[in-house]
C-alpha cells in the first residue's frame, strides 16, 4: 500500500478549501438558530406535545438539571428496549441484548461516545439501529451544541441568571441544525453506493457456485448522522472500513469533511453571538493549526511504516482497505480521533505505533481541534480561560475574558475542567492494569498491551469511541468501568461548564482596558496553544511513555 | 424549582420529547432516505448487486467474493482477494486487530507471503504487501495492480484463455483517473473474476 505524499497534500488542501468556504454561512446559520426568538409552527406543535413552555428561559442550574435528566431518561430508554428487543418489532430475530451491552451501549450512545462492545450484524436488529442508536446519534450531538450555546450566552450576556430554554435549543439543534444537513448527506452518500433499504439479497454465483447474503439496512442515513454528529457508532462492525458505509474513497474524504463541518463552524457563530468576530477566528485559527500539525504527524507516522509484521509485509496493508489508500486513512484517523468521532476506516490497533500514538494523543488533547459539536468548542473555550489567567499572572492583572472577570469560583471550575478527564483516564486505565483478569482482555503482548487499555479508557473519557479493537469489553468489569469512564468523562465537564456560564452570565462588563489581556490576535492564539499542548503533555506524558512511545521508539 | 416533583416533571418532558424525536429522527427521517434512494439510484441503495447473463443476483461489487475451502484457503481456479479475519463472510465484518509487532501477525503475513508465492511460481520478495495483510473490513473487493497481474498467468491458465485477454479484463477492471489519485490503482476482484466466468464458461464448476 503506498502512501502517496501528492494526494494527501491534494486532500488536504481539498478539505481546507471547502472548510474555509462553508464555516462562514453555517456559522451565521447556526448564530441565528441559537438568536431566533421565533418558533416554527411544527415546532410550536412539538413543544405543546412535549410540555415545553417555549417563552421561558432557565437558570444554569434549571438547564443542567434539563441536560442531565434527559440523558438519564435517554439512557434508561435505550437500555430497557434493547433488553426488550427479543420480543420487540424489526429485531431480526436476534434476542434481547446482554445486560452489560445494553448498559454500555446505552451510556455510550447517550454520551456521544459510541463506543461498540457489541458486534453490531449479531446483536443489533433495524429497530434498535434505526430508533434508538440513530436517534442517540442526533440527540447526543445536539446536547454538545446545546452546552456551548448555553456557554457562550454566559459570556455575551451581563448581570442575568437566564441562559436560555434547554428545550428549545434541543430542538432547534436537531430540527433545523442536525436534521437537513444529514438528509443532503444520506442523500449524497446513497448515490456514493451507500445501502438504504429494510432486507439483505441473496446471491449466487453460478462459476464458482458461491452464495452469499449481501447485509442490507437504513446504513446511509445513519452514516450521516453517525459522521456529521461527530459520533463514529457503526452500522457494521468495521464501521467505516466496511464497503456498505464507505464505498470509495470520495466518500471518504466527504465523510471527513462532515465530521470537521460543525465543530469548525461553530466558532465563526461564537464570534458573532459575543459581536467580536476576532475571538471566533483565533480559536478556529487555534484548531486548524492542531489540525494540521496533528494530520501531518499522522501522515508521517503512518508513512513510516514501522513494526515487524508490518516490515515483514513489505509494508502498510494489515487493517487497511485497498480502495482508501494510506494517506486517505491517515487524514480519517486524524479528523476522527482530534474530534469526538471515533468512526475509523483502518484498524487503529494494527498502524504503526506512533500512529497509534498521534491518535491517543489526539484524544488527550481534549478532542478540541475542532472537536466533538459543541465539546470541540466548549473545551477549546475553557483552555483560552486558563490561557488568560496565565497572562493575567504574567502581568500581575485580574484576568479578564471579554469583559467577564476570570475570580476564583471560575477558575475553580475551570481548573476542575482542566482536571477531570485526565484523571477519569488514568484511574480507569491504571485500575484496570493491575487487574491480571481484566488485562487478559487486551490480547496483545508489552507495551501494545498496555496501549490497548490506555487507547480504550482515553477514548471513552473522551467520549471518542473509537478502539485499538484487539481489546474486548463485553464482560463486567470493563463494561462497568467504560461506562463510569464515559459518563465521568461527559457529565462532569459539562456541569462545570454550565456552572461557569452561569456564574459568567450574572457579572457585568469591565471595559477594556491598558492592562487587559487581548483574547484575539496572534499572541494570544501562539499562547492558547502553547497551554493546550503542555497540559495535554503534562498529563499523559509518563503513561504515553509506557505505551505507544516504548513501542516505537524501542526497537 | 430543584426539588423532587421539578425532576420528576423534568423527566416527564424528556420522555414526550424523546418519544416525538424518535418518530421524527428514527422513522420519518430514515423512511423518506429510503424512498429517495430506492426512487433514484436504487442499485446504489440495494447494495450495488451485479447480475449473471440470466439476470440472477451474482454478487455484490462492493464485497469480496472468495471460493475458499474450510480452511480459508481461495480456489486456484479464481483471482484471489486480500486474506480475510472475517473469513470473507458480508454478516461478520471485521479486521484482525493485531498490532504492528504481534508476533502472530508476523507468522500470518510469512505465510501468506510463502503460499502465494509458491502458488503464483515468483519470488518471495515479488509479492505485494496488500496480498499478505488482511483488510480492515475483512470484506475489501479490490486488490493492488500489482497482485492482479501476479495471478493472470495461472487465471489464464486455469480457464483456457491467453494471458493477453485476462490481462485485459485485468486493466477494464483498474480504477483510474482521480479516484485513483486520490485512494489508489486498484482493481475490483468480485467483478474481475464474473469477468473470467463470462469469458470462460465451459469451465464453470458446479457447488461442491
Amino acid at each position: 500500500m503506498v502512501f502517496s505524499i501528492a494526494s494527501f497534500v491534494t486532500q488536504v488542501a481539498i478539505l481546507l478549501l471547502l472548510l474555509v468556504l462553508v464555516h462562514k454561512p453555517l456559522g451565521v446559520y447556526l448564530a441565528r438558530v441559537f438568536e431566533g426568538k421565533k418558533s416554527t409552527r411544527v415546532e410550536r406543535w412539538f413543544y405543546r406535545l412535549a410540555g415545553v413552555d417555549p417563552g421561558t428561559e432557565q437558570s444554569w442550574s434549571i438547564y443542567l438539571r434539563s441536560v442531565l435528566v434527559f440523558s438519564a431518561v435517554s439512557i434508561l430508554v435505550v437500555f430497557l428496549l434493547q433488553r426488550l428487543q427479543g420480543v420487540l418489532p424489526g429485531n431480526n430475530s436476534l434476542p434481547g441484548v446482554d445486560p452489560w451491552t445494553a448498559m454500555n451501549t446505552a451510556i455510550s450512545f447517550a454520551t456521544n461516545t459510541n463506543w461498540q462492545t457489541y458486534t453490531p450484524e449479531a446483536t443489533m436488529g433495524v429497530f434498535a439501529q434505526m430508533c434508538l442508536l440513530a436517534v442517540q446519534n442526533f440527540l447526543s450531538a445536539a446536547v454538545g451544541i446545546v452546552v456551548v450555546v448555553a456557554l457562550i450566552r454566559g459570556i455575551a450576556r451581563t448581570k442575568t441568571d437566564r441562559l436560555g430554554n434547554f428545550w428549545v435549543d434541543l430542538a432547534r439543534t436537531s430540527f433545523r441544525v442536525l436534521l437537513p444537513m444529514a438528509a443532503l448527506a444520506a442523500i449524497v452518500m446513497v448515490i456514493g453506493g451507500v445501502v438504504q433499504n429494510f432486507w439483505s439479497t441473496e446471491v449466487l454465483n453460478q462459476a464458482t457456485g458461491v452464495t452469499q447474503t449481501i447485509p442490507g439496512g437504513p446504513v446511509a442515513s445513519q452514516e450521516a448522522i453517525k459522521i456529521l454528529g461527530t459520533n463514529g457508532g457503526g452500522y457494521f462492525n468495521a464501521n467505516s472500513a466496511h464497503p456498505f458505509e464507505n464505498p470509495n474513497v470520495f466518500i471518504s474524504l466527504f465523510q471527513v469533511f462532515l465530521i470537521l463541518l460543525i465543530p469548525s463552524a461553530l466558532p465563526y457563530a461564537y464570534g458573532r453571538m459575543v459581536g467580536d468576530q476576532r475571538q471566533g477566528y483565533t480559536v478556529v485559527g487555534v484548531m486548524g493549526t492542531l489540525w494540521l500539525t496533528s494530520t501531518m504527524l499522522m501522515g508521517w507516522a503512518v508513512a513510516s511504516a514501522e513494526g515487524t509484521a508490518t516490515a515483514a509485509a513489505g509494508g502498510l496493508g494489515e487493517g487497511f482497505e485497498q480502495r482508501f489508500g494510506a494517506a486517505q486513512s491517515s487524514i480519517f484517523a486524524t479528523a476522527t480521533t482530534l474530534t469526538s468521532t471515533g468512526a475509523i476506516n483502518v484498524a487503529h490497533d494494527s498502524l504503526p505505533p506512533l500512529a497509534g500514538g498521534v491518535a491517543m494523543v489526539n484524544m488527550m488533547l481534549g478532542e478540541v481541534a475542532p472537536g466533538g459539536t459543541g465539546s470541540g468548542l466548549y473545551g477549546l473555550l475553557i483552555l483560552a480561560i486558563v490561557s488568560v489567567f496565565i497572562a493575567g499572572l504574567m502581568v500581575g492583572r485580574t484576568p479578564e475574558f471579554l469583559g467577564k472577570k476570570i475570580g476564583p469560583r471560575e477558575m475553580k471550575l475551570t481548573a476542575m475542567y482542566i482536571l477531570v478527564t485526565p484523571v477519569v483516564v488514568l484511574a480507569t486505565a491504571g485500575i484496570t492494569v493491575l487487574l491480571p483478569d481484566a488485562m487478559a482482555n487486551a490480547p496483545a503482548s508489552g507495551p501494545h498491551q498496555f496501549s490497548e487499555v490506555l487507547y480504550a479508557f482515553t477514548s471513552g473519557a473522551n467520549n471518542n469511541g473509537s478502539a485499538f479493537g484487539g481489546i474486548t469489553t463485553s464482560g463486567p468489569y470493563l463494561s462497568i468501568m467504560m461506562s463510569l469512564a464515559m459518563l465521568l468523562g461527559r457529565y462532569l465537564p459539562i456541569v462545570l461548564v454550565l456552572a461557569l456560564a452561569g456564574s459568567l452570565a450574572k457579572q457585568p462588563r469591565i471595559p477594556a482596558s491598558s492592562g487587559t489581556v487581548p483574547t484575539h490576535g496572534w499572541l494570544f492564539g501562539s499562547l492558547l496553544l502553547g497551554v493546550t499542548v503542555i497540559m495535554t503533555a503534562l498529563s499523559y506524558f509518563p503513561a504515553l511513555s509506557l505505551g505507544p512511545l516504548a513501542e516505537g521508539l524501542l526497537k | 424549582m430543584n426539588t423532587i416533583p421539578g425532576y420528576l416533571r423534568q423527566a416527564g418532558t424528556a420522555l414526550r420529547f424523546l418519544l416525538l424525536a424518535t418518530v421524527v429522527l428514527g422513522l420519518i427521517y430514515p423512511l423518506v432516505i429510503f424512498g429517495i434512494g430506492q426512487a433514484v439510484v436504487p442499485f446504489q441503495a440495494n447494495g450495488s448487486i451485479v447480475k449473471d447473463a440470466a439476470g440472477r443476483p451474482a454478487a455484490s461489487a462492493l464485497i469480496a467474493q472468495v471460493s475458499a475451502d474450510s480452511a480459508g484457503t481461495q480456489s486456484p481456479l479464481w483471482f484471489h482477494a486480500r486474506p480475510s479475519a472475517a473469513k470473507w463472510d458480508p454478516g461478520a465484518s471485521t479486521a484482525s486487530n493485531l498490532g504492528p509487532n504481534d508476533p502472530k501477525l508476523l507468522d500470518a503475513v510469512k505465510a501468506n507471503r510463502a503460499a502465494i508465492a509458491a502458488e503464483e511460481g515468483v519470488k518471495e520478495s515479488d509479492v505485494p504487501a496488500d496480498a499478505v495483510t488482511a483488510s480492515g473490513s475483512g470484506l475489501d473487493p479490490q486488490i493492488s495492480v500489482a497482485y492482479a497481474r501476479l495471478q493472470v498467468p495461472r487465471v489464464a491458465k486455469a480457464h483456457g484463455l491467453s494471458p493477453e485477454a485476462v490481462q485485459a479484463m485485468v486493466d477494464r477492471r483498474t480504477v483510474t483517473g482521480l479516484e485513483a489519485f486520490l485512494g489508489q490503482p486498484s482493481v475490483n476482484v468480485t467483478e474481475l473474476n464474473l469477468d473470467v466466468a463470462a469469458a470462460a464458461p465451459s469451465t464453470a464448476i458446479p457447488s461442491k
